[in-house]
């Protein structure tokens, strides 16, 4: 895992409009974790009768680890209507693509780290952008799986196979995307409002600048 | 003038594309323009197309306005970032070009100068919006702007016989929503799919131009078959332009098959946009023989 922090508390509740199954990552949680406060809040959601069962383990990003955990609390997961993680978006798009017919949300933004990249495998990457995209995009990261990085949709450039325009050998991210919601039915999650990509991802000036 | 008042005035609106030179010779394109362009209502400007270098789309837009053409200033979000790209919006519209057309951009690896930085802080849509924005007197910073606030008629692009109909659609309706006032298209040589597209393209109710590129040749097709995404030649297009080899190369055939296509499209769309490649000089046979003027 890298280092996250926890989305706001209203951005969780609106993921977990339904049933929910959560799962926690322990992995390099010694790397930053906000165990206390995700601790707090999922009591929250469990009290409010939304949690159909809990999964706390570590090295969500090893998928065939994960395969493995997962199969103990399948019949919970499917009774929830969505999957929250509490883990980096290497996790969650591990997840994801594990459970690729479930809704898979982030519940934590991932932050740049400079000098420690955690222990994650090669498959999934996260660019530790900071404000976590991923509920956005079907559980594939934007950031990393777009040649440009882009988070309002596709440029014209996928060709007809779904590849991209910059690399014909790398699927277009883009159509991943649209493609695994499509597969979801949830196409409309992508009729969100205009995304900006806040590139200033230094927590310090960030916060200066909103005291001031 | 800008573009939308000719679509609220219910004209179908005729645009033409040209491509700054790669150097600071402009007249000839000027002349060109003055002598092709004539019937046609409104200049799209590239920006630094297919990521080749070459003189700047704002500059070129004003000397074609000092020269009585009506520009649109394509921008691309490739080589500028939003303090960039928000300056040279009121840079154009100080300058009296307010017609604009948003689009991401090709990345730099496909041009002249792989090596140059990629910047993509912003995209079409973030692009739209922020033009939307600045028209309201405030920037992306939510800072306030000194004085009258910009306006713009704001363009984007849609891939219409694209394989992929629900991302076009999805992206069109992000578009619309981030203040896309008009479109204009990709080329199209099937007008079934267009047509198509068209009525699913109807529920946003804004005015769509169908593109259209001038085939100049059997070759030409079979390249952008394979290397233009959203563009399909069809077999029997090819077919015509193999047939007589003389007529092709005077550009007769791929008037003729344009032509077609326009007729075809417009009564299912409000303009048409097209992209001439450095053909420039077929522009009047083309409008003619669709009936255009
Ligand atoms: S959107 Fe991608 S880069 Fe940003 S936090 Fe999520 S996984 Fe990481
Ligand atoms: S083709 Fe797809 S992956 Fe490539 S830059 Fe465009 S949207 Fe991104």
């Amino acid at each position: 895992m890298l280092i996250t922090k926890l989305k706001s508390e209203e951005a969780i509740a609106s993921l977990a409009s339904g049933k929910v199954f959560i799962i926690n990552c322990h992995g390099c949680k010694e790397v930053g974790f906000p165990e206390e406060e995700a601790k707090a809040l999922q009591k929250k959601l469990e009290s409010e009768g939304k949690v159909v069962g809990t999964l706390t383990t570590d090295y969500v990003c090893n998928p065939t680890e994960l395969s493995l955990r997962l199969r103990a609390p399948m019949a919970k997961i499917a009774e929830a209507d969505a999957v929250l993680v509490f883990s980096c978006g290497v996790g969650v798009q591990t997840i994801s693509e594990v459970l690729e017919d479930k809704p898979v949300y982030a519940c934590c933004d991932t932050v740049e780290l400079p000098g420690f990249q955690g222990v994650t495998p090669l498959e999934y990457d996260c660019g530790q952008c900071g404000e976590c995209f991923l509920n956005l995009t079907g559980g594939i990261c934007p950031i990393t799986a777009c040649s440009k990085s882009l988070v309002n949709g596709p440029c014209g450039g996928t060709s007809d196979s779904g590849k991209c325009e910059v690399c014909p050998d790398m699927e277009c991210g883009w159509e991943r995307i649209i493609q695994r919601l499509k597969a979801q039915g949830r196409l409309d999650v992508l009729k969100c409002p205009t995304q900006l990509h806040d590139f200033n991802t230094d927590e310090a000036t960030k916060a200066a600048k909103e005291s001031e | 003038m800008r573009i939308t008042e000719l679509f609220d005035n219910g004209e179908f609106v005729v645009s033409a594309e040209v491509g700054p030179p790669k150097g600071i010779h402009i007249d000839g394109m000027v002349e060109e323009a003055k002598k092709y362009l004539t019937d046609v209502h409104f200049v799209n400007v590239t920006d630094n197309q297919s990521s080749v270098m070459r003189l700047g789309s704002l500059a070129t837009c004003k000397v074609l306005k000092d020269a009585g053409l009506n520009p649109i200033f394509q921008l691309t979000c490739r080589d500028r970032n939003r303090i960039a790209l928000q300056s040279d919006l009121l840079s154009a519209a100080m300058l009296g070009i307010d017609n604009i057309l948003c689009l991401t951009g090709d990345h730099t690896k496909l041009g002249d100068h792989p090596q140059a930085k990629p910047v993509f802080d912003l995209d079409s849509v973030s692009l739209l919006h922020t033009a939307s924005l600045l028209e309201t007197g405030v920037d992306l910073g939510g800072n306030a702007l000194v004085g009258e606030a910009p306006k713009f008629a704001k363009g984007a692009v849609v891939s219409p016989c694209s394989d992929s109909v629900d991302a076009q659609l999805v992206k069109m309706e992000r578009k619309v929503k981030a203040g896309a006032e008009y479109f204009q298209t990709q080329a199209v040589f099937e007008p079934e799919k267009f047509i198509k597209f068209m009525e699913a393209a109807k529920q946003f109710g804004k005015p769509v131009q169908v593109g259209i590129i001038i085939p100049k040749s059997a070759g030409m097709c079979k390249f952008m078959n394979n290397n233009v995404a959203g563009v399909h030649i069809p077999d029997e297009l090819i077919a015509e332009l193999q047939a007589d080899k003389e007529k092709t190369k005077a550009g007769i055939t791929g008037v003729e098959i344009a032509a077609r296509i326009i007729r075809e499209c417009k009564p299912y769309c409000q303009g048409v946009h097209i992209m001439s490649l450095g053909w420039e000089s077929k522009i009047p046979a083309l409008l003619s023989q669709a009936g255009l003027k």
